[in-house]
């Protein structure tokens, strides 16, 4: 396969599902929090909470609307750039995507409807109902994505069917209970929430330091830190099950995020650390050229134990005996024994060699766990880029961390004292939004990038996953996603800063 | 009969008075128009489904990408 194509592949890829992932945390969270308030208007009947919810609702609109279709476009990406890989998988995803489908249109088209047309047409109960409905079936339709994002990071729940070339599903509650998919899930929607928590907090200091609707900006304040307090306590328990994870299935991808070459027990946490650039698998130089070190850290996030064992990119590549870790050769080994079943297979079938069939099958099934490192070049192919993993996981890591205590500091000055007088700390929540967005991109470079070179974790590389089309055509195509998309998102921008410019009392909905 | 009515006038009602819906209606319809027109006959006109049309044919594809070419 030809280097640049599966490049400007994976490139359109990345673009499309980074700039979609601006879109989605906030419509995740936004919902719930949109519910909540007018959980608040129902209860006492106080029209400024219908106010209040009407204008948020409105936020939720804009940013849901724009973000709806980019979806669409990386469904349309897996047809055209990555025909081999959709082929290979198609049945695991088409279960997950078509619930998904189902349930977004259904849930979407009418509760949605309602949501925006109903306000004085139906009853106040069923409008609430309709908007809790609205929040739960988006988190809904996240979390069929999230099985199907889970399953490529450790698939599981399938047999390889060699007539078809195809995963096919044997077990759906696998796949759906995979404690990957679940992590991820929950890790995901729990930064969706923070994330429209900081978005809430954040317009609402922008208020206050406007000196206009205060009484609406900080009772948003109050619900937005509330939630964002209670849920990033949330994401830091399932980030934390999400690690463990990781070391147990993807232990390259725990290496790469804490840029460690070789393993330990009683392994530390890289705090803060700036990496050797100079630094290869092959070389002796330091990984770090400055690094502040937690002991026992590492080893109790990634299994739970702080004497544990923690393998190092060198480990996995070329192998550990005492620790009872095959090399990456012998794999490769194993791996091509697989391609080889296959290819012996078809053979055998085209001439009805009973025993031959039998043979290739048997050989294909004992080494197709590895089938994927049968198409990998060299060892050394193996590692993801490590500065993109680390550096992305520490600074989600320092991110979530000053979400939690600016939650904690926002929620105590707006309830103990005049928010009105911390012009730094309403400064510093209204500065907290693009942070909120750079950590959950960060999250999701951690779990993509970090899983390179695999588009399904050992059964497929991405080189093999790419179809075979003209360079030139995933060029244009790049480049016109990229313009689409940053006008869409000047657009969005453009149509929230309006909204949010009319302030709470605007008619304009 | 008349509950239908309803949902439809409730529907038409609620579309004709959007104020910022209709522009992110628009936004919505540019970028299909880009995806399912533009890129689908221009850029990306050769697909797996274009390019093969019985099952065999795209089994047999898949199948020599996955081994004979690696």
């Amino acid at each position: 396969m030809e280097e640049h194509l599966v490049d400007w592949s994976r490139a359109q890829f990345a673009l499309t599902a980074m700039y979609h992932w601006i879109f989605v945390p906030l419509t995740l969270g936004l919902g719930f929090i949109v519910a909540i308030m007018e959980s608040i208007y129902v209860k006492t009947n106080d029209e400024f909470w219908k106010k209040t919810t009407k204008f948020w609702m409105g936020l939720f609109a804009i940013n849901f609307a724009i973000g709806v279709a980019t979806g669409i476009i990386m469904e349309f990406e897996f047809g055209t750039n990555w025909a081999n890989y959709s082929w290979f998988v198609g049945d695991i995803f088409g279960a997950p995507l078509a619930v998904e489908g189902i349930l977004a249109f259904f849930m979407e088209s009418t509760f949605f409807a309602v949501m925006f047309f109903g306000w004085d047409k139906v009853s106040k109960g069923f409008h609430l109902l309709s908007t809790w409905l609205v929040a739960v079936g988006s988190n809904l339709s996240a979390l069929w994505i999230l099985v199907a994002n889970g399953w490529m990071q450790y698939p599981v729940g399938m047999t390889f069917n060699p007539d078809t070339v195809r995963n096919e599903m044997n077990n759906f509650w696998d796949v759906l209970f995979s404690p990957v998919a679940v992590s991820k899930f929950l890790h995901t929607i729990a930064s969706g929430y923070v994330l429209a928590s900081l978005f809430v907090i954040g317009i609402s200091s922008w208020y206050l330091l406007k000196k206009r609707d205060i009484l609406f900006a900080k009772r948003s304040i109050i619900i937005g830190s509330t939630f964002g307090l209670i849920t990033s306590l949330f994401l830091i328990l399932s980030g934390d099950e999400s690690a463990h994870q990781v070391a147990l299935k993807q232990p390259m991808k725990l290496a790469a995020m804490e840029g460690l070459y070789e393993g330990t027990t009683d392994a530390g946490i890289v705090a803060m650390g700036i990496l050797n650039p100079k630094k290869t698998i092959s070389n002796d130089e330091e990984p770090f050229l400055l690094e502040v070190t937690a002991p026992y850290a590492l080893s109790l996030l990634g299994y739970h134990d702080i004497h544990a064992f923690v393998p190092g990119i060198k480990d996995l590549v070329y192998g550990n005996v005492e620790q009872g870790i095959i090399s990456t050769q012998e794999k490769m080994q194993k791996g091509k024994l697989a391609v080889q079943a296959l290819e012996n297979y078809k053979e055998a079938k085209k001439a009805k060699n009973e025993d031959q069939l039998l043979q290739s099958k048997a050989v294909l099934d004992e080494n197709m766990k590895y089938f994927g490192y049968g198409h990998i070049k060299k060892v050394e192919d193996v590692v993801p880029p490590v500065a993109i993993s680390f550096y992305s996981f520490h600074i989600m890591v320092a991110l979530g961390s000053w979400f939690t205590l600016l939650f904690t500091m926002v929620l105590f000055f707006a309830t103990k004292r005049d928010i009105l007088k911390y012009p730094l700390l309403l400064k510093a929540a209204l500065w907290s939004i693009p942070l909120g967005y750079i950590a959950s991109e960060a999250g999701w470079v951690v779990a993509e990038v970090g899983r390179q070179p695999w588009a399904i974790q050992d059964l497929m590389p991405v080189g093999i996953a790419a179809t075979k089309i003209a360079t030139t055509n995933v060029m244009i195509s790049f480049f016109i996603f990229a313009t689409l998309f940053t006008v869409l998102l000047i657009a969005e921008v453009k149509i929230m800063t309006k909204q949010i410019g009319l302030g709470s009392e605007s008619k304009e909905h | 009969m008349l509950n239908i009515k309803n949902i439809y006038s409730f529907y038409i009602n609620g579309f004709k008075n959007m104020t910022i819906g209709k522009t992110l209606w628009k936004l919505i319809l540019i970028k299909l128009l880009v995806i399912f027109l533009f890129l689908n006959y221009f850029v990306h006109d050769k697909s797996l489904k274009s390019e093969y049309k019985t099952y065999e044919e795209k089994v047999d594809f898949v199948y020599k990408n996955l081994t004979k070419e690696n």
